[in-house]
């Protein structure tokens, strides 16, 4: 999730000339703990870097949707992941459950590209960042010999939304 | 996109550092992480040590071997420094700590922000010793002001402080680094006379002792005990001792001007000014942009430098200036220094501070301007 975070904040800042920052909560936990990304994007200057209430919020297990759910912004969006089992969310915001986690086995047989799918997904519901910027940021970002399978995570992200 | 421990690292390497000595401890471990990965590839050593107090001083000893060194933790490891770092400043080794500020006291909140360790990095050592601290509040800070620190420490020979926080240390933001070439590196100063004619603490007129490294052909001795200039214990020497300390702290206020930086924001027609240093000022900036949407004539200082206390800053502040609020991760460490600073000047001082864990919000200095204006 936070190289999702990265990746999200740098197509918009490096590729898409916007401004973008970062920031990352994480437990003190070495390995399995919850963590979160925070990304604002900008034209302007952004100072300022935590999010009380998101415009989008993308939640890939039930744990963050039950604790950040009813955060979103009115108006803003929401997208869960199709396993969490109950959504906690305000009548005002657009809903979206997608199998982002899911898409992630058929693309890699694991849930390591979730991340990506979940990029995708966001980008093409939101359009906060161009198509290309994002597959240049991926392409960028992830370890290298991984660029294909993790574009086709992609890719599959974008087409869970029609 | 960097990381703002990141910029360290690369403002560091830029600045000449060739040596790192650390213990991994959040939130400053990538720059030990990135340390291991870039420094071998510039001629660089990495070593991680058994602790943080063996880390303090292999970077005191790779320094007296003529190598910049820089050294990174938080608030507990920064605590075990302390000794070794008193030793610095008193035999004048030039070195850098970053400091990574965590939720305190003792191990506290690991991973969450605080700006607590503000008085412990001017004055957490014993004795009264000289010691700079600079505080950056972006990514780019974070990069310009480790080159500074690094240049600090080897023009005075003095420990420079980088007191960063868990917010700027881990924030990403977008940043365009000047090319190597406009970048001013200071290296330090070299005795001109001959060896026999060496004496290693034998200030010029800046107060500073030409540094010459261990083995180079040049004799002498290092004592932590009070030393004359030929660098042997001068423990019971009055005249030796103020002389010594006078000078150690001399060296420092003459280049107050060349040390300290501030940044200030819509002070001219400013009836509130917000005092704000670290990740707390982009709070600030945040509600100043608002207050001024909303017709409050809100400014801003922000102080990069917090050691020595830029009280210069403040003369600027006519008698139209009412109340200065200071927003502090801590309980009230720097607001004691601005009232002391605006002493003479009419306006009210009041404190805004937050120990949880959590940033000081820019709605929270916007309520409170709007409460005191």
């Amino acid at each position: 999730m936070v190289l999702g975070g990265i990746i999200l904040a740098t197509a918009a800042a490096v590729y898409d000339g916007l401004n973008a920052t970062h920031n990352q909560s994480y437990g003190p936990e070495a390995r399995g703990g919850a963590s979160r990304s925070e990304v604002i994007i900008s034209r302007g200057v952004i100072h300022y870097p935590e999010i009380e209430h998101p415009d989008v919020l993308v939640a890939l297990n039930q744990e963050a949707a039950d604790k950040f759910g009813l955060n979103v912004r009115d108006n803003g969006i929401f997208i869960a992941d199709s396993r969490c089992k109950s959504v906690p969310s305000k009548n005002s915001v657009r809903f979206y459950r997608l199998p982002m986690v899911d898409t992630a086995y058929e693309v890699a047989g694991s849930e390591l590209v979730t991340n990506i799918v979940a990029l995708g997904a966001l980008a093409a519901v939101t359009g906060v960042v161009s198509r290309e910027a994002l597959q240049k940021a991926v392409a960028a970002s992830v370890p290298r010999g991984t660029e294909d399978l993790n574009l086709k995570a992609l890719d599959r992200g974008f087409g869970l939304v029609k | 996109m960097m990381q703002g421990n990141e910029a360290c690292v690369e403002g560091a390497i830029a600045a000449g550092v060739r040596f790192f000595a650390g213990y991994p401890i959040s939130p400053a471990t990538e720059i030990a992480e990135l340390m291991a990965e870039k420094l071998p590839r510039v001629g660089g050593a990495f070593i991680q040590m058994e602790d943080e107090i063996a880390s303090m001083a292999a970077v005191i000893g790779a320094s007296i071997g003529g190598v910049k060194s820089l050294t990174a933790t938080s608030g507990p490891g920064f605590t075990l420094k302390q000794e070794n770092l008193g030793y610095a400043a008193m035999v004048e080794i030039p070195c850098v700590i970053v400091n990574v500020q965590r939720g305190g006291p003792s191990t506290g909140m690991p991973t969450l922000p605080a700006q607590m360790d503000v008085m412990q990095s001017r004055w957490g050592t014993h004795g009264d010793h000289p010691v700079v601290v600079l505080c950056p509040s972006t990514v780019y800070e974070c990069y310009v002001l480790t080159i500074k620190a690094v240049n600090i420490a080897e023009m005075l020979r003095v420990p420079v402080i980088v007191l960063s926080d868990a917010i700027v240390g881990h924030i990403r933001e977008k940043v365009v680094l000047p090319d190597p070439g406009e970048i001013e590196i200071v290296e330090r100063k070299k005795p001109l006379v001959p060896p026999e004619g060496y004496l290693p603490y034998r200030a010029d007129e800046d107060g500073v002792p030409p540094f010459i490294t261990y083995g180079k052909g040049y004799r002498y001795h290092i004592t932590s005990n009070n030393y004359d200039e030929g660098g042997f214990p001068a423990t019971n020497d009055h005249k030796v001792a103020h002389a010594l300390i006078n000078r150690l702290h001399a060296k420092i206020e003459k280049r107050r001007s060349e040390i300290i930086v501030t940044e200030e924001y819509m002070l001219d027609d400013a009836e509130v000014v917000i005092f704000a240093y670290g990740c707390t000022a982009r709070s600030a900036y945040s509600a100043v942009e608002t207050a001024r949407e909303q017709g409050i004539r809100a400014g801003i200082i922000k102080a990069l430098t917090l050691w020595p206390f830029p009280r210069e800053v403040f003369r600027k502040l006519g008698g139209r200036v009412r109340t200065v609020i200071v927003p502090e991760m801590n309980m009230g460490q720097l607001v004691v220094e601005v009232e002391a600073a605006l002493k003479d000047n009419p306006a009210r001082v009041v404190p805004l501070n937050r120990v949880d864990g959590k940033m000081i919000t820019p709605g929270q200095i916007l309520d409170l301007v709007k409460e005191v204006i």
